[in-house]
């Protein structure tokens, strides 16, 4: 017999015996599922919450912020620098000639989430008319958009998910002023959705302030050099100290500190279950070849070499893995996949709504996770079944 | 305890597969201590409460601003023995955006409401005397390498001086610390004097961020928020006041469920461990059935050969929970190193060892019950006919 045969054949005989050894076989996939299950899900929950930064802001859009300040929440623009920036040149206009640009206001305020009493700090952002256009990622999926001059709002999809009392047409109380919550908007799963919007002007009057956190806007000129002028012509005012950031810079820099968590966190817990179950794999594919010690040594007795051996046993483990891997994928995709998760951003101290992931490069990765943990798991054992010498496997055995 | 060198003879009968055993057990309960540790973190704002202290913060939102008036009228309200306050001033330091948090405080008042901080008697008096003085949790000042007596540049991202300009800087005049490692977590702050800032700022000025109020008698904590809410009804700035506990429990909910998210990952990873290792267990126990019977001949009651091998599948587990625990606490340093500040410290409090130990018993329990009971009812003859 050539050696592939023998190879064909030791490993279809393996593969063919493994409902004789169900109970072994099953802890190795069980063990396996259950690490790549958590695996997974704690990436997509890094994967998720990097979508929705990902997804938020566009390079072709400026925000502006005062000089010194990182978040919209300790910034401050006067309501005459918000006028002086939208007449800048590097301001994208719409066909009218009006700028595409919104000054906005930015507060916090406490909503409990669904089926709880403890408050949270949901963002409220109050957006000039021109938000809309700037912003065309935006659009209802639900009730219609606030007029103009009234105490009306539109939430994001997640919020209205995720915190109480937000659902199309309730009221809800802020300050001394009721909202009536006309309608619910999309942003294709940007931070966005976490948020509440009203119109500028009555936010201003509502929350009694004076000025705005920070304008956003479409640049004339998504370029390099078309931010560079802009810019100049921001510092070229001496009336206005403001930072211009692209969105997705600004953005990014908004969840330093929550994405470097949740990715120690999700990577950190997997390694350490993957060299548990490492650990688990070798012992339950030593014993898998100990109660076949006899078998296989009379298969070498009768003339198969070491390599079909240890090829058959590494088959056998990678396909246990395989088996095992797929589960743990599986579960993971069913229970977790697209389950909302609200949590605090440290760095703009308000709540930010993300959505879990199963991706199939997530689902790659937890397979090739556990084809890594049967490899590991099925060498050094199979090594050993191959060379044992035969009289002693035998009579032991 | 005379059992023990049997039990241990029997354990490492198969070296390789007791230490890969012993390992995976390790890992599982290195993980249960470091994510525990997480969760401590998380809710040791809570742990760290004095239910003597109250919070009051503006009703509608906590970033805005209250007036500074208000501490004499809270000193009022019977049932109040202290009053202190805070204002958030938004670091930034070497041009990093909230590389630590500092308050402005009236240093007596401050000091006085926070008993558990501890700071030289000469540095606490420099404080108060010094209206551009500031103090430094240690942990900060060792971070930092900062020294008594040097200027600390600190900017702000929110309060611009008079000269408009967001760059500040205070006289380092004393270094605070605690000894207990649930309060160290609020000692990685800086303390500034509120007479200096107060004056020398653009906007705000005669308005703080939060009241602490100190009540006589944790019983009337309830009442005397109440009351002091009620002072303030229908003003301009209405106040919500709550136990400062409430207060640390609220903050951890905004961060979400962090308990139910490890427990469940825990409860994932134990799984998977009883099934690996309640399958190695059995099997070690299968092959042993003659030795077994060969005991039971020697006249070894029925319950004290179950008794043994439950006794090595406990033996088995605590020492892979203490290799996993001991491992955990070993890398505590390093980890709360490695985060520099931007995460509460870790640290392993008594009850996360209480309850490694209850876990240690239950899987003991759940692992070696099955193959002891079979024992048990283990006939001499059957077995050592070797007929399993």
């Amino acid at each position: 017999m050539s050696r592939m045969n023998q190879v064909a054949h030791i490993t279809l005989i393996n593969l063919r015996t493994i409902p004789s050894r169900l109970g072994t076989s099953l802890v190795v996939v069980v063990g396996i599922a259950g690490v790549v299950g958590v695996l997974v899900s704690v990436l997509a929950m890094a994967e998720g919450f990097r979508h929705t930064l990902a997804t938020t802001g566009r390079p072709s859009r400026v925000i502006m912020l005062r000089a010194g300040s990182d978040a919209e929440l300790t910034s401050g623009v006067a309501r005459d620098q918000a006028t002086v920036l939208a007449n800048l040149p590097g301001v994208a206009r719409a066909a009218a000639g009006r700028p595409l640009i919104s000054a906005e206001l930015v507060v916090m305020v406490d909503l409990p989430r669904r089926g709880e009493t403890a408050p949270n700090n949901v963002p409220f952002r109050g957006v000039q008319p021109a938000a809309f256009a700037v912003r065309d990622e935006v659009h209802l999926v639900e009730g219609r958009p606030f007029e103009p001059g009234r105490r009306e709002v539109i939430v994001g999809r997640k919020a209205a998910r995720t915190f109480a009392g937000l659902d199309v047409g309730s009221r809800i109380a802020f300050r001394d002023s009721d909202w009536t919550v006309v309608g619910a908007f999309e942003s294709g799963g940007d931070v966005h959705e976490s948020e509440i919007w009203a119109d500028a002007e009555v936010a201003l009057s509502a929350f009694r302030r004076t000025g705005f956190q920070s304008v956003t806007a479409s640049l004339a000129d998504a370029s390099d050099s078309g931010l560079a002028a802009l810019r100049e012509s921001v510092a070229r005012d001496r009336r206005l100290s403001i930072t211009v950031l692209r969105e997705p810079e600004y953005y990014a820099k908004q969840a330093s500190i929550l994405t470097r968590l949740i990715g120690v966190l999700g990577y950190s817990v997997a390694t350490f279950m993957a060299i548990g179950a490492t650990f688990g794999a070798l012992n339950c594919m030593y014993s898998a070849i100990a109660s076949r010690q006899t078998e296989i040594a009379t298969l070498r007795a009768i003339g198969f070499g070491g390599a079909p051996v240890v090829v058959s046993v590494m088959a056998e483990a990678l396909a246990l893995a395989l088996v095992g891997g797929a589960a743990g994928a599986a579960v993971a995709y069913v229970y977790c996949d697209g389950a909302s998760l609200s949590t605090l951003n440290f760095n703009t101290f308000s709540q930010v709504a993300f959505d879990f992931r199963v991706t199939r490069g997530l689902v790659a990765q937890g397979l090739a996770g556990a084809l890594v943990i049967g490899a590991v798991g099925g060498l050094l054992p199979a090594i050993r079944a191959a060379r044992v010498p035969v009289t002693t496997a035998l009579r032991t055995g | 305890m005379k059992y023990l060198p049997l039990l241990w003879a029997q354990l490492f009968r198969k070296k390789t597969r007791t230490t890969l055993t012993v390992l995976s057990v390790g890992v599982a309960f290195l993980l249960f201590g470091l994510l525990q540790a997480v969760e401590t973190a998380f809710e040791s704002g809570a742990d760290s409460a004095d239910a003597k202290r109250l919070l009051t913060t503006a009703r509608y939102s906590i970033i805005e601003p209250l007036p500074m008036a208000y501490a004499s009228r809270i000193e009022r309200v019977p049932g109040v023995v202290g009053v202190a306050y805070a204002d958030w001033f938004g670091a930034k330091y070497q041009n990093e955006s909230n590389a630590f948090a500092v308050f402005a405080v009236d240093p007596e008042r401050y000091l006085a409401m926070y008993p558990e901080f501890v700071i030289a008697p000469e540095q606490r008096a420099a404080f108060a005397a010094t209206r551009t003085g500031a103090i430094a949790g240690k942990r900060l000042a060792d971070r930092y390498g900062w020294t008594v007596g040097q200027k600390l540049p600190i900017s702000s991202e929110i309060h611009a001086r008079t000269d408009g300009s967001l760059d500040w800087e205070f006289d380092l005049v004393g270094i605070f610390d605690a000894e207990d490692p649930a309060v160290r977590a609020n000692t990685e702050v800086v303390l500034i004097n509120v007479a200096h800032f107060d004056e020398a700022r653009q906007f705000n000025r005669g308005k703080t961020g939060w009241y602490i109020v100190r009540v006589a008698d944790a019983q009337q904590a309830r009442a005397v928020s109440a009351e002091i809410d009620r002072q303030f009804a229908n003003s301009p700035d209405e106040t919500k006041t709550a136990p400062e506990k409430e207060f640390a429990l609220g903050f951890a909910k905004q961060i979400g469920d962090i308990g139910a998210l490890v427990t469940r990952i825990l409860f994932a990873v134990f799984f998977t461990i009883l099934i690996l290792t309640g399958n190695t267990m059995a099997q070690a126990i299968r092959e042993r059935i003659p030795e077994l019977a060969v005991l039971k001949t020697l006249g070894f009651s029925n319950t004290a050969v179950a008794a043994l091998v439950l006794g090595e599948a406990a033996l088995l587990l605590a020492l892979g929970a203490a290799l996993g625990m001991a491992t955990a606490v070993a890398m505590l340093p390093a980890l709360n190193a490695a985060a520099s500040g931007r995460f509460p410290p870790l640290f392993v409090e008594p009850a996360t060892w209480l309850w490694a130990a209850g876990v240690t018993a239950a899987l003991a329990v759940a692992i070696g019950l099955p193959p002891a009971l079979r024992v048990n009812r283990l006939r001499i003859v059957d077995a050592l006919a070797g007929h399993r």
